[in-house]
This record gives C-alpha cells, sequence and structure tokens, in this order.
C-alpha cells in the first residue's frame, strides 16, 4: 500500500455541456482491490472509460504506473477491461476469445495453448476452450471475459459493473471469487458499481462518486460508520438524520442541542466540529435499540409511537413516529426470535435507545 | 484512413520511443479529438459527394441563369428561362402531370403494398425471409425489359387482347390500353412494388407485438388497435416507401417514352429533350431547378399532412 | 383474445397475398416465354419453340461488349462505393461528429433527387470540365448513387453490433487497423456482401445516368434502350434478360450457401 499505481491529476471531462467528471484528483494504490461507486450517471463509467482510453479527458491527466497517458491509444496501455456486457467475439469460440490479445506475445502455440490452459484452470472453466461464444451462459461469459484480460496481465484490472447482469446467487459467488482471484494474482482492481453492498463487500477502498464529483474515498468500514458527509451516509446504507446544533464542546465530548432527540453527548473526534455549529445528528437504523416499556436511563433515548413494519427475513424494520418530527425513524432490528409479535402493535409506545459512539455529527450548512 | 494513420503512428512510436513534445501534442490531440478523427474517416466518401453532388447541382442552378445561344451560353445574369418557363403553360402543365401521375402511383403502391407487407411481418410465422426474397425476384429483371412488359401485357396483339379475344368479348383488339397516362401509372406502381413493400415491412416488424396486446387488453377490439397502434408505428415506413416512389417516378422518362405515348409525356422526357435534340441547356437547367423546388415543396406538405394525420388517428 | 385472431381473417390475406405475387410476377414472367417463341415479333399467338434468339445472343458482340462493360462498372463500382459507406459508416456509428445529422442527410441526397437532375447536372459539370465522357464517368456517377445505400446497409450492421467488441480488441493490444481486420470486418462481412450485392444490382440495372453520361461504351441497359427500337433485336434482349435472371438466381444461392457455410465454420474457428 502507498504507492500509487493510478494517479488523477485534475482530471474532467465534459460531453457538450454535460459535465460528466468534474476536476478530480486522487490516486490508486498499487495491489488494491478500488471501487468506484455511485448511482448511474455519476460518471464512475466515464472515468473507468478514460483510464482504458476510450475516452479522452477534457483537462487533466492520467499516469498510470507513473506514465502519463493521454497520448497513449488503449492497445497501447498496461491495463485491461471487464465489459459490463462482456464484449465476448462472436465469431471466435472460448479459446480464441482468450489468445485474442496474445497475437503478440511472442509464445509459441505450445506455450501459448498452455497458458490458456492454466486460465482457464483458473477461472473454473477447464475444458470449455473450444465452447462457442454463444454457447456460454452469463455466468461463463463473465470468466471469459476475465480470463481474456488476465492472460495479458495488466497492472491494473477494469472492471465496469461485471456482476450486474447475474442473478442474486451468481453474483455473490461471483464476488467471493473475484476477491479470491484478486489476492492470488495481486493485481490492482479497478472496479465499478452502483451496488453498494457489492463495494462494501469487495473493496479495499471506496470512491463515492455524484454527479461527477468525488465526494470521499475512504475503506468500506470508515464509510460505512464515519462517513464523512450526509450524501455518503445516506447514499451508503440507511440513516436517521436530526438537525442540530453544537451547544459547547468540552474535554472529551461535545454537546449537541436538537429539537427532537433533546440534547445529547457525542464523544469527540478529530473532526468534531466547534461550538455553534449547525450539524446533522446521523443514526443508523440498526443502532436504535428499540425497548417497548418504559426503560429507567432517560439518557439517549426518545419515545415514540410505532408505526409500519416490513419482515426482510433475518431482520425486520420499522417505522416509529416521533411527536416532534413529521419523517417517521427507522429501526432495524435482528429477528432472534421467531415471534415478531412486538412489532405488530401498531401505535404503541416504543422506546429508542442508542449508544454515545452510535452518533455521527455531518456539516449541515 | 483512421486505421492507417494510427498504424503509421504506432509503428513510428516503436522505431523512436523517446517522442518530442511536438510528437506527443500531436498524438495527443489526435486521440483526444473524436471530431478529428471521425472526419478524417468521412473525408473521402465527403469528397466524392461534394465532387459529384453539391458542385453539380451549383453548376446546374448557375446555368438555369444562363442562355443557350447555338452551341454555346451567353454567360451573363438572365431570368430569361425562367420567364419562359411561367409563360409557356405547356412546361407548367407537364409538370404538374407528372406529379399527379407519381402520386397516382405512390398512392397506388403503398396500398397495395402495405397489406402484403402486413400479412409477411404479422401473418408468416417461419419463412419470411423466403416471402421476401420471393417479392423480390421479379425485380432481378432489367427494368427496361420490365417496362417492355408491359407493352407486351397491355400491346394491340399483347396479352390482355389476346387474351380477351379468344374468350369472346371482343373481336378486335382494344388500341386504348396502351399509350396513356393510365398505362404509366400501372407500369410504374408494377415496376416500384418492392421499394414500397420493404420499408413498409421493416417498420411493421419492429413493433413490439406486447403494444397490440396492451391496445387490446385496454379494451380497443383488433380493428381500432390496428388503427391506433399498429398504423401510426408504421407511419415512418410508409412514409419512406412514399418518398423512395414518389421521388424517382417524378423524373422518370423510360416508362412514359415506352408506355405513355404523346398524352403520358412527363417533365423527365421534356428535360431529357432540352439536353437532346432541342438543345436547350439553360431552359433544361431551370426546368430542373422548378421540378426539384415543386417536388421539394411537394415533400414538405406531404410530411406536414402525414404528421398531423399520425396525430389525429393517435 | 381466445383464438389469437385479429379481425381479418388469415385466408383473406393469404388470397391477397398470391393475387400480389400474380401481379408482380405475371408481367415478367412473359419475357422468357418470348425468348423461346419462334417469331422476331413480340405479340400472340405464339409460333412455336426455338433457342435461336440464344444462339443470336451469343453471336451478338455489341451485346456482349455492352454486358462486359456493365460488369467492369459494376465491380468497381461496388467495390468503392462499399468501401467509402464502411468508412463513413464508422465514422457516424463510432464516433461522436459535430455536425453528424447534416452531414448524413447531405450523403443521402443521391436518394431523394430524381436521378435525371443528378445525370444532367454532373452532364453540366463534366461538359465545362471539358472531361471526355465515357465508362469512367459513369461509373463516378454511379458510385454517387449507390454510396448512400451502401452506407445505410452498413451502418444498420455497424450499429445492430457492440460498440464494445472493437474496445476490447483495441484494449487487448490491437491497435485500429487490426481491430478492424480481426473485430469488425467478420462481424460486419455479411453487411458488405450485402452491400456490394445491392451496389452492383443498382450500377448494372441503372440506365439514366448511363445514358447521359457515356459517349461510344454502351452498358447493359443503354444496349437493351436502343435494342427496343429495333424490334428484330428484342427476341434476342429477352434472351440475355433471362439468362441474367438465371445466373443471378445462383449466384445469389451461392452466396447464401457461402454465408451459412461461413457462419458455420466461423462458430468452431480460432483466431
Amino acid at each position: 500500500m502507498g504507492e500509487a499505481i493510478i494517479l488523477f491529476s485534475d482530471i474532467s471531462k465534459h460531453f457538450g455541456q454535460v459535465i460528466a467528471v468534474a476536476n478530480t484528483n486522487f490516486e490508486i494504490y498499487r495491489g488494491e482491490f478500488f471501487s468506484l461507486l455511485g448511482p448511474s450517471g455519476c460518471g464512475k463509467t466515464t472515468l473507468l472509460r478514460m483510464v482504458a482510453g476510450f475516452e479522452a479527458p477534457t483537462t487533466g491527466e492520467i499516469f498510470i504506473d507513473g506514465q502519463p497517458m493521454s497520448a497513449t491509444p488503449p492497445n497501447h496501455r498496461p491495463v485491461n477491461i471487464v465489459f459490463q456486457n462482456y464484449a465476448i467475439f462472436p465469431h471466435l469460440d472460448v479459446r480464441g476469445n482468450i489468445a485474442f490479445g496474445m497475437r503478440k506475445s511472442g509464445l509459441s502455440r505450445a506455450e501459448l495453448d498452455q497458458r490458456i490452459d492454466e486460465v482457464l484452470e483458473l477461472i473454473k472453466l477447464p475444458g470449455y476452450g473450444s465452447r462457442g461464444a454463444d454457447e456460454l451462459s452469463g455466468g461463463q461469459r463473465q470468466r471469459v471475459a476475465l480470463a481474456r484480460a488476465l492472460i495479458k496481465q495488466p497492472k491494473v484490472l477494469l472492471l465496469d459493473e461485471p456482476l450486474g447482469a447475474l442473478d442474486k446467487k451468481l453474483r455473490e459467488q461471483m464476488q467471493i471469487e473475484l476477491r479470491q482471484l484478486q489476492q492470488q494474482l495481486g493485481i490492482t482492481f479497478l472496479f465499478v458499481t452502483h451496488d453498494q453492498e457489492e463495494a462494501l463487500t469487495l473493496s479495499d477502498r471506496i470512491a463515492v462518486m455524484s454527479d461527477g464529483h468525488v465526494m470521499e474515498i475512504a475503506s468500506p468500514a470508515e464509510l460505512y460508520e464515519s462517513p464523512g458527509s450526509r450524501f455518503v451516509a445516506d447514499f451508503i446504507g440507511s440513516m436517521n438524520f436530526f438537525e442540530g446544533e453544537v451547544s459547547c464542546r468540552e474535554t472529551s465530548t461535545v454537546r449537541v442541542t436538537t429539537r427532537v432527540l433533546g440534547e445529547i453527548e457525542v464523544p469527540l473526534t478529530t473532526a468534531s466540529p466547534t461550538t455553534g455549529e449547525r450539524v446533522w445528528v446521523a443514526i443508523r437504523p440498526e443502532k436504535l435499540q428499540p425497548v417497548f416499556s418504559e426503560p429507567q436511563s432517560r439518557t439517549n433515548t426518545v419515545v415514540g409511537q410505532m408505526g409500519p413494519s416490513a419482515y426482510l427475513g433475518d431482520r425486520s424494520h420499522f417505522y416509529v413516529h416521533l411527536t416532534q418530527r413529521e419523517e417517521p425513524v427507522l429501526v432495524a432490528l435482528q429477528n432472534l426470535e421467531r415471534s415478531l409479535d412486538h412489532l405488530r402493535r401498531p401505535n404503541q409506545p416504543v422506546w429508542l435507545q442508542w449508544a454515545d459512539d452510535a452518533v455521527v455529527l455531518l456539516p449541515r450548512d | 484512413m483512421d486505421q492507417l494513420t494510427r498504424s503509421d503512428m504506432n509503428s513510428t512510436d516503436r522505431t523512436a520511443a523517446p517522442s518530442t513534445n511536438v510528437g506527443f501534442a500531436l498524438r495527443r490531440l489526435f486521440r483526444t479529438s473524436e471530431a478529428l478523427r471521425g472526419y478524417i474517416l468521412l473525408s473521402p466518401t465527403l469528397l466524392t459527394m461534394i465532387i459529384g453532388l453539391a458542385m453539380p447541382l451549383l453548376v446546374l442552378f448557375t446555368l438555369s441563369f444562363w442562355i443557350q445561344e447555338y452551341l454555346d451560353f451567353i454567360r451573363t445574369f438572365s431570368l430569361k428561362n425562367y420567364f419562359d418557363f411561367f409563360h409557356k403553360p405547356i412546361y407548367g402543365k407537364i409538370l404538374f402531370k407528372s406529379i399527379r401521375i407519381s402520386g397516382l402511383v405512390t398512392l397506388a403502391t403503398v396500398l397495395l403494398a402495405y397489406p402484403m407487407a402486413y400479412f409477411i411481418a404479422f401473418r408468416i410465422q417461419r419463412n419470411k425471409l423466403v416471402w421476401l426474397i420471393l417479392i423480390t425476384v421479379p425485380f432481378w429483371t432489367s427494368y427496361l425489359l420490365r417496362v417492355f412488359a408491359w407493352k407486351i401485357m397491355l400491346g394491340y396483339n399483347g396479352v390482355i387482347n389476346s387474351g380477351l379475344k379468344s374468350l369472346g368479348f371482343i373481336t378486335e383488339p382494344l388500341a386504348f390500353l396502351l399509350y396513356n397516362p393510365t398505362a404509366v401509372v400501372i407500369t410504374l406502381a408494377h415496376a416500384w412494388a418492392a421499394f414500397a413493400i420493404l420499408p413498409i415491412y421493416v417498420s411493421l416488424e419492429k413493433i413490439d407485438r406486447s403494444l397490440l396486446e396492451a391496445a387490446r387488453d385496454l379494451g380497443e377490439n383488433a380493428f381500432m388497435s390496428f388503427v391506433r397502434v399498429t398504423l401510426p408505428l408504421s407511419m415512418p415506413g410508409v412514409i419512406a416507401a412514399s418518398l423512395l416512389v414518389f421521388i424517382p417516378t417524378v423524373g422518370d422518362y423510360v416508362t412514359p417514352s415506352l408506355v405513355g405515348g404523346p398524352s403520358g409525356i412527363m417533365i423527365g422526357n421534356i428535360i431529357q429533350s432540352m439536353f437532346g435534340k432541342a438543345l436547350n441547356w439553360p431552359l433544361g437547367a431551370a426546368i430542373s431547378v422548378m421540378s426539384m423546388l415543386t417536388v421539394t415543396a411537394m415533400i414538405c406538405l406531404f410530411l406536414w399532412g402525414t404528421h398531423s394525420f399520425r396525430r389525429r388517428i393517435a | 383474445m381466445k383464438t389469437g385472431r385479429t379481425w381479418w381473417r388469415p385466408d383473406g390475406f393469404l388470397v391477397y397475398a398470391v393475387a400480389y405475387l400474380v401481379f408482380i410476377y405475371l408481367p415478367v414472367l412473359f419475357l422468357p416465354l418470348f425468348s423461346f417463341n419462334n417469331s422476331k415479333y413480340i405479340a400472340f399467338p405464339l409460333k412455336g419453340f426455338t433457342l435461336k434468339w440464344y444462339q443470336q445472343m451469343l453471336n451478338s458482340p455489341s451485346m456482349l461488349e455492352a454486358l462486359m462493360n456493365s460488369i467492369k462498372v459494376g465491380l468497381i463500382v461496388a467495390l468503392l462505393s462499399t468501401i467509402l459507406g464502411l468508412m463513413a459508416a464508422k465514422a457516424v456509428t463510432r464516433y461522436r461528429l459535430p455536425g453528424r445529422g447534416p452531414v448524413i442527410s447531405f450523403i443521402m441526397v443521391p436518394l431523394v433527387i430524381p436521378e435525371i437532375i443528378l445525370a444532367i447536372s454532373l452532364l453540366i459539370l463534366i461538359s465545362q470540365a471539358d472531361i471526355p465522357l465515357s465508362l469512367w464517368t459513369v461509373g463516378f456517377s454511379h458510385l454517387l448513387l449507390c454510396t448512400p445505400f451502401a452506407m445505410l446497409v452498413l451502418v444498420s450492421r455497424m450499429e445492430g453490433f457492440d460498440r464494445s467488441l472493437e474496445e476490447a480488441a483495441l484494449d487487448l493490444g490491437e491497435n485500429s487497423w487490426m481491430t478492424f481486420w480481426r473485430v469488425t470486418f467478420p462481424i460486419v462481412l455479411p453487411g458488405i456482401v450485402a452491400s456490394m450485392l445491392l451496389t452492383f444490382t443498382i450500377s448494372f440495372d441503372e440506365f439514366v445516368l448511363a445514358f447521359f453520361l457515356t459517349s461510344t461504351d454502351a452498358t447493359l441497359p443503354i444496349y437493351i434502350w436502343s435494342s427496343l427500337r429495333f424490334p428484330t433485336k428484342i427476341p434476342a434482349v429477352l434472351a440475355l434478360g433471362a439468362s441474367i435472371f438465371v445466373i443471378s438466381f445462383f449466384v445469389v444461392s451461392f452466396a447464401e450457401w457461402l454465408r451459412r457455410r461461413g457462419v458455420k465454420m466461423e462458430a468452431t474457428s480460432r483466431i
């Protein structure tokens, strides 16, 4: 870690009037699994295609392994891509597809055949070499696309939503395999996805993008547990937000006044705001502990009424209406018991409690 | 072109690895500008079209303001040809007759072709290609011979007269079958049939079948779902077919020459004669310009008409 | 929707379809009929079977020369217009071009002006530029007419296949030229064949442009046109027409057979 393999320097991309990527600067380290995460149209695919060389940046320079890339066509870049639709050549069989990029490798026919067999082994499709492109399932096509890129031994493997077209079970299996493959080969993966769960599962670091801007770059746990902005907190997982204002800073805590939750105490961190600053008090749904009879302690507690609930198998979601607030609060509860009677009590009072460190303070303009 | 230049660059890249700043900048420009690469690739086609299309039309337009004098032109600006065009009613009359004939041909061709295209698109489940080939096969015969075939059909001792005679309906052959505008319309409608079927078929084939099911589901009967869904969605094909038939037939002069007789003369014959035995190129050019203007106006009118028709029925 | 049928009964449609086929086939079928008729007049009643018109056809050097001229012009035009069409199709489908719409419309103009006007404008330009009329000027005019058709066929083929296939080839280290040969060309090949067949047919059958733009070298349609004025020559022309029809039938069948075989071979081939 620490050594940059890709460096985006003042990169932006405009399509006519539309700004697909706004002035962007960041690095991707050698050997990491890096994800670009964002809703569709946020510019993540454009960024990936600029690395591959299919789009030229409007401004700035992309460095791969220290080399500027703006004058280098895609075929001379030390990166390879797995396309969203896999782009398997329909006129070639599996072996032909995998061997496609090896024309100038200088390998003999026998060596090449051996390499192909190795790669087929790696992607768990041994013996599939003579299958036609139209005889492959979605998952198999994805593996062939992967093999075709990996045999080139790229410095960075680019993946453009490669799991989007697969069904859920297969997708989860491929996630595990991708992660194993990456650790086994030690190649840097640059992965584009709109699926936050996928990004959290796979990545060493994630760049969250929105409207052409990189909002935040951090590890999955950091992004989830201490997001840096309301957008990121909202985009990754679910979050309850309450308006608040910092009333005072003490040695180890910050006191925040809120209309709905009253005055609360939050542990002081390096990023804590100053006195008088307007903040969002953010709490994840699963960090709110529901209590169905009146609790003894009233610290970090708010009372409300049960609203609609949804059963999700391993957990349940339900809404709680607070008196001072129109928008209900979302609470997630592990279904530890088989009986869910406690959730089916509309309009009954419920007390929500949370730990001090469950609260995240985010800047509010 | 693009590929050639690109591969050249790659090879120089390989031999002279430490590239100069100018080279880097040029390659960067070339990589950055899609428009540049696109237009380089497009340039041979565009150049051919400029030389062979834009320039000749410009010259035609210029010539229409000159005057023929024996074998030469008086190359000063003059509106004489256009005065001639408007003063001698014969030109305008023939131009409008041509448009009427072509309009009839277009109408007949499209009306005859639509059910056939519908049949192939919706009723034939397998072997659609066989039906399409079956329709195009007659058109592998030379255009001139296809037109000539109608002389055999309609002629004095032709198919129809012989048939009627042998059946005893007539004793003497009918002379009025050939050499009139009707013969021109029939011949042209036959000659251009395939050009109407294919675009209509394509637009019908593209219609998502679930749209028709949706129309039925929403309570329309089969006829009304045809009128409100199929017909408007196939209008692009109908429009393409109409233009594909109308435009070439307006200027046709083979068919009127062969089966039209004196009453079936069209504007193409007039233009041809101006460049042939009448030897008045500038007047021919002026008539051509006027024909193009009129045809363009008719097309605009037609497009406007179909557009509002489409809006009304849907 | 119990039966799945709609308001028109299928049998009614079938009757119409058959009647329509009779309408487009009937007149054309009389042409070969009279090429076997033992009379120099194209009129009923028929006078008995003969092959002499086919013999006369083979012994007519001017007709065969016109045929050869048409084939020569057709082949060159088919090749050039398909190349121009392919380049233009790639440019408009693969690059974001400013002014794409107007450029495409401009290239399509020959489809929407009457041929006779195209013919006389070219005639004026060529005569003003003092270029002698020849088969080359005919070929050039056919190139103008055929390129839009070629481009239409190839644009739909290019749009029909996924752009990321070409990007994948570039990404795997091929330059644009090799990408074209190893990916674009094999996939677009059916479109190229279709374009060549279509443009050859158009050029081979084109009369008006050739009529205005050639001097003494006749193409086949010009020969046919002049023969139609001399009744004695017509039966041999009909014989030629029938022969061309049969030959083109076999050529197209052969091309289709090749295509199907090619598809099978592609499926099993390696690089």
